[in-house]
């Protein structure tokens, strides 16, 4: 599924986009122009990885400093144990338009036990 | 590797991601695996965290690792290169990373009565779980972050909270004074008393602990009393040995001791930092993560390289449902202002300056300004 993000031309480099579907997903435009989007949820706790630290193509967390990789998902170091899904990221007509990845997310048991509708 | 925690293991994983392929033996005095302490005093407290969710290690991690646990150092000698250890074995090593951590402080006085608990390890925190499930009436003595979040998880569990602190003002040794003040109204917020400037004498109690007596006479009736009142770095197995001692273990800038081949990481190092031109002891989560690797670094280059600038120290709190988090030195500031958001609204970015320089930053539920204001501390202290 093709979700319209927003147009490129609002997005600066450096900068987050955050899409407010359900689960969240966070398009990256780095330093050196790329874009990536990944899971904006962080897979330890619900903290938002687009308020996060970018460093090349690394996304920290901004609450306890575990760092996601923006092309892989994959997670460096504790607290986060799990990687964060990627998605394909598609600029058309200066609009970004995010390809949602089908696997199953990894979202930390608080949020999604709410998505599941359960009090955590 | 002296010390099975966050430092230990982050420096075990550095080592083999820094390719080192040799022997790697790694001594704790827990018996425990490797687990991360900052949920012991909320989630895990509070019963929504488990113990298997407090695994360092990710599934299937294999550090090629030999684990010595439950079992302490008690001495180095540096002419044999042997770590002693408590059950009379001795280890040889040709490197050692020291990272024996802290150990919370406790009240003279409160040896071998009941209720009496301070929060270090997973098994501080499992006695203090179950006594907490019986509700009742908690004294917290101290109002730093971990007697504020032990408080904040009792009154989530419905337990009548106070917190006494000997300061005028609570958290002003890492905060200052008037941002102290601000985070620890978070108690008064919630219906959680609050005492400061007045020191604790003592516990009655004649088994088990009944009240905290406070220097102006007052006693507190308490159930179950929690000391949350610092931590001194666990560094007595080095007395003799050597390793030159100055609250904790004397580090370089790149966690090198005066030793040759020894490095200390994580609660029981002092670090040399450069910027401030003097020693620091950090005790944050964020430091025994990452300096494990230029400290590893360092161990493998025989203290050959060149450290890069640490990055401002940072650590978070969560109290009452809110997101404390702090980067930099409160400590020299001249001045701090509220950039963002309102004291009142308990909604705040503070920064802190010396000079016009921002040295330290404070967020409360704001992760996403913290973060820009933590980067560019970054840059200006770097």
């Amino acid at each position: 599924m093709m979700i319209p993000a927003c147009p490129l031309a609002d997005l600066p480099r450096g900068e987050a986009f955050r899409l407010e579907i359900d689960p969240p997903v966070s398009v990256f435009h780095t330093e050196d122009g790329e874009l990536f989007a990944i899971d904006d949820t962080c897979t330890h706790q619900d903290a938002s990885l687009a308020d996060g630290w970018v460093e090349d193509c690394w996304v920290e967390c901004p609450l306890h400093a575990s760092k996601f990789n923006l092309k892989t998902g994959a997670v460096d170091a504790p607290p986060a144990k799990l990687p964060v899904r990627t998605h394909e990221v598609v600029v058309e007509d200066g609009m970004i338009y995010v390809r949602l990845s089908e696997a199953a997310p990894n979202l930390p048991h608080c949020v999604a036990a709410r998505l599941a509708g359960v009090p955590a | 590797m002296v010390g099975a925690s966050l430092a230990g293991l982050s420096a075990a994983r550095s080592l083999r991601k820094q390719g080192y392929d040799g022997r790697l033996v790694v001594i704790g005095d827990e018996l425990h695996r490797p687990y991360d302490r900052p949920p012991l005093s909320k989630e895990f407290l509070a019963g929504t965290v488990d113990e298997t969710e407090l695994a360092l290690e990710v599934d299937g991690e294999d550090l090629q690792a030999e684990w010595l646990l439950g079992v302490r150092a008690t001495g180095l000698d540096r002419t044999e290169r042997a770590v002693r250890l408590a059950d009379g074995r001795e280890v040889r090593v040709d490197g050692l990373v020291i990272a024996t951590g802290a150990a919370a402080r406790t009240l003279p006085g409160s040896e071998g009565l009941s209720g009496v608990h301070v929060v270090r390890t997973l098994d501080d925190a499992r006695a203090l779980r179950a006594e907490l499930a019986q509700g009742g009436r908690l004294v917290v003595i101290g109002g730093g972050f971990i007697g504020a979040e032990v408080a904040s998880t009792a009154h989530l569990l419905g337990l009548d909270v106070t917190v006494v602190e000997a300061a005028p003002t609570a958290l002003a040794g890492p905060l200052g004074e008037s941002m102290g003040a601000i985070v620890s109204a978070l108690h008064a917020d919630h219906g959680v008393r609050l005492l400061c400037g007045v020191g604790v004498k003592g516990l009655s109690g004649e088994r088990r602990v009944d009240a905290v007596l406070l220097e102006d006479g007052r006693g507190i009736p308490a159930d179950i009393v929690v000391v949350g009142v610092g931590a001194r770095p666990c560094v007595e197995w080095l007395a003799g040995s050597g390793v030159a001692l100055d609250n904790g273990v004397k580090c370089g800038a790149d966690g090198r001791t005066s030793l040759a081949g020894v490095v200390a990481v994580g609660d029981c190092a002092n670090w040399y930092d450069p910027h401030a031109g003097a020693y620091r002891r950090v005790e944050h989560w964020t430091g025994a993560r990452e300096r494990p690797d230029a400290a590893v670094a360092t161990l493998l280059a025989g203290g050959a390289t060149e450290p890069g600038a640490p990055r401002p120290p940072y650590f978070w709190s969560d109290q009452y449902g809110m997101k404390i988090q702090f980067a930099g030195h409160a400590a020299g500031a001249d001045s701090v202002t509220v950039e963002e958001g309102a004291p009142d609204d308990r909604n705040v970015l503070a920064v802190y300056r010396r000079a016009g320089q921002p040295v330290a930053v404070l967020g409360m539920n704001q992760p996403r300004l913290f973060t820009r204001w933590r980067k560019q501390l970054g840059r200006t202290t770097s």
